[in-house]
């Protein structure tokens, strides 16, 4: 079952694992990007943390979207933001959701950002750690675990989107920003839903 | 690291507030992080933006012949929607407003959340997006080529068509024009440093250069022993010439990175010129200087457009920025 308190708790556990592990995505994106992951999505989730707030769920995420499209820049601004707006939409005004209500909410989130950055699974983006984490989600499964098996699985690949495509096979060996940052957000949604 | 900054949190604010000061005819919202002037109403309007680090583009091209609006986001990071969004609205002045994107995912993404955001307001946004770097390759494999030299280009000819009073679906179609006649290739002796981040994207040795840079301190297509400048320019030429065949008038632009001497320039476009007109090209028309920088590297990027008579003329038409003015 998620409410907006259970909600605004994701968030803020979210928020603290980027803002715990803003160095180490500013290093992978320094070796493959440019090097500004982990600074701009601790300033976007230090933005939510003030002002994602709402009495339910939906409304929570929407102002979790919005504060994270104005205050991110780059691309993972928008892509999470609309992730979390989607998602915000799919649950509509209800005051509280159960599971599976949740995990088709995800689900329109993920669908979002694969609309809006054109990424498939296995193109070494956030995509390749969200998509397994959406369908574990659904089946009751470890969703954590699914967003990081996907995070690990990005290192082999070479990348299709984003900055890191510049680079062609030299983006090979690398795990991808994007993806650990997703990973962290399954992490926290977890560290939530299972107690 | 050494900078002439108090400290990299407050670059960009400190940047933006002796912008204001030295060109007092422009709006400079240092809290917004907007470059402004007064639209012309019922003219067609041109916003560009994107991350910091590149001066003079994007707000030194700001002014009468060209930009109405400019938003720069933090070092190398795209503005934010509602940052855009107050730009477009306020230059509008009702014939709506062309948005010039250089070709990174963080530019396309941002700049059409803002173009929703104008839609909802009523105000018509057409997009350009400028991908003149033909060092991408594989471009259907990757986010595409990016955006460099071309965008001082596109944001000077289709201002100039905006001056004249043209339609934005003109003014649009002028743009996508420039951009598609354009190619550049860029080369580095050093890589920039991001003042946040305090040591260089890359690093040479002494006698190394890189092939193919970008403007982001990301690293290149290959890495060489360093040549002489007409080789350099010989490379950077094959490249553009591979892709796109020369011929009749062109403009060149041989745009410095940001830490290049001007007299070495002046030496890339000797060679530049020597190269084209040795193949029966005409470099009918030239800028020589620092216009899409990427911080503190050495180093220079080609940029080759075909003229027409239009575009020539569009190019001549009177321009007054900080950056570019002629003709007033």
């Amino acid at each position: 079952m998620m409410d907006a308190a259970r909600t605004r708790a994701w968030l803020t556990a979210a928020a603290r694992l980027i803002n715990a592990n803003s160095g180490h995505l500013t290093a992978l994106d320094t070796a493959i990007g440019d090097g500004d992951h982990g600074l701009n999505l601790r300033r976007g989730f230090e933005a939510v943390t003030a002002e994602a707030t709402g009495d339910t769920p939906g409304a929570v995420l929407k102002a979790a979207g919005n504060a994270l499209i104005d205050a991110t820049g780059g691309a993972s601004g928008p892509l999470y933001g609309t992730f979390f707006r989607r998602a915000a939409k799919a649950l509509g005004d209800a005051p509280e959701v159960d599971d599976a209500v949740f995990a088709q909410a995800l689900a329109a989130g993920l669908a979002g950002v694969q609309t809006l950055g054109g990424a498939a699974e296995g193109d070494k983006t956030m995509v390749d750690a969200l998509a397994p984490a959406v369908t574990a989600f659904a089946a009751g499964g470890d969703a954590a675990a699914a967003a990081a098996n996907g995070r690990d699985a990005t290192e082999s690949m070479t990348a299709r989107k984003g900055r890191a495509s510049y680079l062609g096979e030299r983006s090979i060996g690398h795990i991808d920003p994007g993806a650990a940052s997703a990973a962290l957000l399954f992490q926290a949604l977890c560290s939530v839903t299972t107690d | 690291m050494k900078k002439l900054i108090n400290t990299p949190g407050t670059l960009l604010t400190d940047a933006l507030t002796g912008f204001a000061a030295a060109h007092p005819a422009l709006d400079v919202d240092v809290r917004r992080r907007i470059v402004t002037r007064a639209p012309t109403p019922g003219r067609v309007s041109l916003v560009s933006g994107g991350g910091s680090g590149h001066e003079p583009l994007h707000a030194g091209f700001v002014g009468p012949g060209m930009l109405h609006a400019a938003c720069p986001g933090e070092v190398f990071t795209s503005p934010v929607p509602g940052q855009i969004h107050a730009a477009t609205t306020a230059v509008s002045g009702g014939a709506g407003v062309l948005h010039v994107v250089k070709n990174y995912t963080g530019d396309v993404l941002n700049f059409a959340l803002a173009a929703e955001l104008a839609d909802d307001d009523g105000i018509e946004i057409a997009t350009v997006i400028v991908d003149d770097d033909v060092a991408v390759e594989d471009s259907t494999h990757t986010a595409g080529r990016r955006g460099t030299g071309a965008t001082v280009l596109v944001e000077k000819i289709a201002g100039a068509a905006a001056e004249n009073g043209e339609k934005l679906a003109v003014v649009a179609e002028i743009a996508t024009e420039v951009n598609a006649r354009s190619r550049s290739y860029g080369v580095a002796l050093r890589a920039g440093t991001v003042p946040a981040v305090g040591t260089p994207g890359f690093t040479l040795a002494e006698d190394e250069m890189e092939w193919g840079i970008g403007i982001h301190g990301e690293p290149g297509r290959r890495r060489g022993p360093i040549a002489p400048a007409r080789d350099i320019a010989a490379g950077a030429l094959d490249a553009i010439a591979a892709d796109m065949p020369l011929e009749g008038e062109v403009l060149v632009l041989v745009n410095g990175m940001g830490g290049t001497p001007l007299m070495e320039l002046y030496v890339m476009f000797a060679e530049v010129t020597a190269w084209l007109e040795a193949r029966g090209v005409r470099v009918a028309r030239s800028l020589v200087g620092d216009y899409v920088t990427s911080l503190d590297m050495t180093g220079c990027s080609i940029t080759v457009m075909r003229l027409t008579g239009t575009l020539r003329d569009l190019w001549d038409a009177p321009v007054e920025t900080p950056a570019l003015r002629w003709g007033r």
